[in-house]
């Protein structure tokens, strides 16, 4: 990570709370880097759905795994990292919503607005033996450094909360 | 962040739900759940979703409008759309639901569509 890189990192209950708490939190540093209100809308809604796939798809709701919520703010983009403690899954085998067949289906979306929303988006196999989605969005005045607002973050190497 | 709030008016046998808040994850999705499955038990099957103060919409939002669309279809009935905010009609335009659900800008039209 690099020098200049601020680092938040939270754990969150496997709860329908956490999905407002996540992306509470996401806003506030998406708002305290320079995004824009459509921005932040869609970093929020991405983040959003990344903690509804972890705590309803990856930890199947069970209340004894954990969500993991990192935030990465370096000088030209904001990245978020959700992973949670499932048993992770493919990007391939994952249905495209937008299929004739799958319009009226009443889930799957989440995958397809985060790849909407984000400049990037992936996922990976976490540490904790699940899924990590990795999505990031660029800075709208990159090169500068990250605001020091009321953001919650802090530099990295700081011990990481649990809520 | 803001709850659901959905509050029924009759027109003759079409029903127009005035929704305001959050259609998302918890609450929000529950409420609309609930409420479309009341209007289809007393036989309300001609249904307007007027989602003119509705702020936001997540993955879970979107998938109960869906489940509704199809319950109320499977009840020989219709649900329309009314009073789309631009990020909703944006969502609904991403997700291709545009071509799915009919939506209308304007009440009178929406409650003379059902004739």
């Amino acid at each position: 990570m690099a020098p200049e890189t601020k680092h938040l990192e939270v754990t969150l209950e496997t709860h329908v709370e956490s999905v407002n708490l996540a992306e509470e939190m996401c806003l506030r540093v998406a708002e305290a880097a320079g995004f824009s209100e459509d921005e932040c809308y869609r970093i929020g809604m991405s983040v959003r759905e990344g903690v509804i796939n972890a705590f309803h798809y990856g930890n199947q709701e069970k209340p004894d795994k954990k969500i993991h919520l990192g935030i990465d703010l370096t000088t030209d983009k904001m990245v978020i990292h959700v992973t949670d403690e499932g048993k992770g899954f493919l990007l391939s085998d994952v249905p495209d919503p937008l299929a004739e067949e799958n319009l009226l289906s009443t889930s799957g979306r989440g995958i397809f607005l985060m790849r909407t929303f984000m400049d990037e988006f992936n996922v990976v196999p976490g540490r904790t033996g699940g899924a990590e989605i990795i999505m990031s969005k660029k800075l709208p005045f990159p090169g500068e450094p990250p605001s020091n607002g009321n953001n919650g973050a802090t530099k990295s190497g700081s011990p990481h909360q649990e809520v | 962040m803001p709850a659901l709030y959905a509050t029924a008016r009759e027109d003759g046998v079409i029903t127009v739900v005035d929704l305001s808040g959050r259609i998302a994850l918890g609450e929000g999705s529950a409420l609309l759940r609930k409420t479309i499955r009341d209007l289809l038990d007393r036989g309300r099957n001609k249904i307007i979703l007027n989602l003119g103060d509705v702020t936001y919409i997540d993955s879970s939002g979107i998938g109960e409008m869906v489940s509704g669309f199809t319950a109320v279809r499977n009840r020989q009935g219709e649900l329309k759309l009314l009073h789309l905010t631009k990020k909703v009609h944006d969502l609904l335009q991403i997700t291709k639901l545009f071509t799915v659900f009919d939506v209308y800008s304007d009440e009178g039209t929406a409650v003379r569509s059902f004739q």
